[in-house]
């Protein structure tokens, strides 16, 4: 039945032009710099290029690169968790006070009476989990592929700094809800800084060099002797403010890096052993 | 045996990704092992054939000529990317409605967990409290890890194997780190499952029982072999101590130039590289085991004993 057909498909070209009439607005003209057309290779690239959250990707990359298997996307789904983490971050700061007064019944009202309070607190934490597994599978996959080779040593070196502020982020979080199971976690934690050399009142030649309980790197970390109220407010600092901060900055120097570094590593042609270059560049 | 028991450890909410890392370690292990061997295989393939080596595009992926070599990333990874993201979208939430994360009492000073446990990917950590004093354990260990990260890949002379899966070309790297993240993974599996209260040992389903009491006795090296004056048993520590870095170093050694290809590297690694090599991979890879053998089943505590700290 042509007639229909044609009908069908003048229906379906009708619809597509009422669809794009947006497009050809002067407002949303002035918000999208180009195209997001197929057409050609040109305006596809554009798109990327043109757009300031994708402009992170380059136009065009290595068609082998483009599967999973290389890259399994670690770094990817590591930096995603990062802004699932400061998303859900901030919805609980709405309901927390970093005090010993309030900080427990926080969690507790933000579990019982918040709407969706339990959900947001679960996939706060939950992502804080994964995001700490991720980043060492992404670590894992970097080394089996060689990818920190010249001239990518510097990017690991920022890709081993993000992955201490990781550790130190879910580590501050972890005392925030003031409950014992983080409580004394992060005794242990802290305990083990009394005996940092030199600067640890327990420490190798601490004592000799005047450290008391009063005065040495714990004491600094905690602001006073035992886990207590300064204690909380650092946590909460460090971790709602000043490491998600360092960490933005160094995340940015690492994605920047990977560009200029020349993009992805691989998956690249092999090298032989024949072809090894005798003397070494130094 | 006890399941409850076994039941109550694995299902401990904060336990749940440590379960999680025992399937998904394995699983890439496995997957960049698998895509090793594709290249190996081409690898040897190109070296038997020279003529193939010049024309083959070099790589286990499939390439045809007049195919792109590069792609547009809209749409070909942007949909990746969001589909990654989807994914991982609809497993934090459905593990967020399954799974409660952990609230205990509150903070109580005067009330302690046994046994308390550090955050798991912390474990390790904690875990070698065991076979070294604390700053050690948690202070200079660390530094040493987070300092032979950042000059691992300044130590790595070898110019092959950038930018694609391979064994063959790049054993000692590979082994290297692998050990590393083996060990790592192994202290924090001991550390939650296998640590109970007072941090003592207990087997999987055997239960946690708060009263038990173990006599152990731990001795130094120095008493072991009879040594009553600290003099001499510092000094004896030291030299133990030497002759473990030249032992495991002579060790090492032999290791990493086994095979033609490795020696070849070896001449290019300079001597400040290999020096560094050397103490990292002694220190922490060759060390920790070492001290952990000799503590867990020689009860030996110190090698070393000075009045400022003990090894
Ligand atoms: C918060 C943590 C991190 C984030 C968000 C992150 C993100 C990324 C992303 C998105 C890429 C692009 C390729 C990919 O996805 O694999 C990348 C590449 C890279 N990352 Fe990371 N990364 C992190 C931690 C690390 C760590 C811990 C290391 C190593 C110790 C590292 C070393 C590298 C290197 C060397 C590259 C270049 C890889 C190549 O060219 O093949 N990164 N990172």
């Amino acid at each position: 039945m042509p007639g229909l057909r044609d009908g069908i498909r003048s229906g379906i070209n009708g619809l597509r032009a009422i669809l794009k009439t947006p497009q050809k607005t002067q407002i949303w003209k002035s918000i999208f710099r180009v195209k997001h057309e197929r057409k050609d290779p040109r305006t596809r690239a554009l798109g990327t290029v043109g757009n300031v959250f994708l402009h992170l990707h380059p136009g065009k990359i290595n068609r082998d690169a483009v599967r999973y298997s290389y890259t399994w996307g670690m770094g990817g789904i590591s930096f995603y968790l990062f802004t699932i983490l400061t998303l859900t971050g901030a919805l609980l700061m709405f309901y927390y006070h970093p005090t010993k007064v309030q900080a427990y019944r926080d969690i507790l009202y933000l579990e019982h009476d918040v709407p969706f309070g339990r959900l947001l607190r679960n996939a706060h934490r939950w992502a804080g989990h994964l995001m700490v597994i991720t980043v060492w599978l992404h670590m894992l996959r970097v080394v089996l592929t060689g990818a920190y080779k010249k001239p990518r040593e510097f990017n690991w070196c920022v890709g081993v700094l993000l992955l201490v502020f990781t550790l130190l982020l879910s580590f501050t979080g972890y005392l925030l809800p003031d409950d014992q199971l983080g409580f004394w976690a992060v005794t242990v934690g802290t305990n083990m800084a009394c005996a940092t050399p030199l600067v640890g009142h327990e420490g190798p030649f601490g004592p000799q060099l005047g450290m008391t309980q009063a005065n040495d790197v714990r004491f600094a970390m905690l602001g006073g002797t035992i886990v207590d109220s300064a204690a909380l407010l650092r946590a909460y600092i460090w971790h709602c403010v000043a490491i998600p901060l360092i960490a933005v900055v160094f995340m940015g120097v690492h994605f920047w890096r990977v560009r200029k570094d020349g993009g992805i590593s691989g998956p690249a042609p092999v090298v032989l052993e024949s072809e090894i270059k005798p003397e070494p560049e130094r | 045996m006890d399941w409850r028991q076994i039941g109550e450890i694995v299902s401990q909410p904060d336990n749940v990704p440590i379960v999680g890392l025992a399937l998904v370690v394995p699983f890439f292990v496995w997957f960049g092992w698998r895509q090793a061997r594709a290249t190996d295989r081409l690898i040897s393939e190109l070296e038997a054939d020279p003529a193939q080596a010049a024309t083959h595009h070099r790589k286990p992926q499939p390439y045809r000529r007049g195919w792109d070599r590069e792609l547009p990333v809209w749409p070909y990874l942007l949909r990746i990317e969001f589909l990654a993201a989807l994914i991982v979208t609809v497993l934090l939430l459905v593990w967020a409605i399954a799974i409660n994360a952990p609230l205990e009492e509150p903070a109580n000073p005067n009330y302690s967990m046994n046994p308390a446990k550090a955050p798991w990917y912390f474990v390790g950590l904690q875990e070698m409290l065991v076979y070294f004093d604390p700053w050690f354990a948690g202070v200079a260990l660390p530094v040493l890890i987070i300092t032979g990260l950042l000059a691992f890949p300044y130590i790595d002379s070898n110019p092959l194997g950038s930018g694609y899966y391979t064994l063959r070309q790049r054993g000692v790297a590979l082994w290297g780190f692998g050990v590393g993240f083996f060990l790592w993974l192994m202290l924090i599996f001991i550390g939650t499952f296998l640590r109970g209260p007072g941090w003592m040992w207990f087997w999987p389903g055997q239960t946690w029982d708060h009263a038990r009491v173990t006599y152990e006795v731990n001795r130094n090296l120095a008493g072991v072999l009879g040594i009553v004056n600290p003099w001499l048993g510092g000094v004896v520590g030291l030299a133990a101590l030497g002759l473990f870095y030249w032992l495991a170093g002579k060790a090492i050694q032999w290791l990493v130039t086994r095979r033609p290809l490795d020696r070849k590297i070896f001449e290019r690694t300079s001597p400040l590289q290999y020096l560094v090599f050397q103490f990292f991979a002694i220190t922490i890879l060759a060390g920790l085991p070492a001290k952990m053998i000799l503590r867990l089943v020689f009860r030996i505590q110190y090698v070393l004993v000075t009045p400022w700290f003990n090894i």
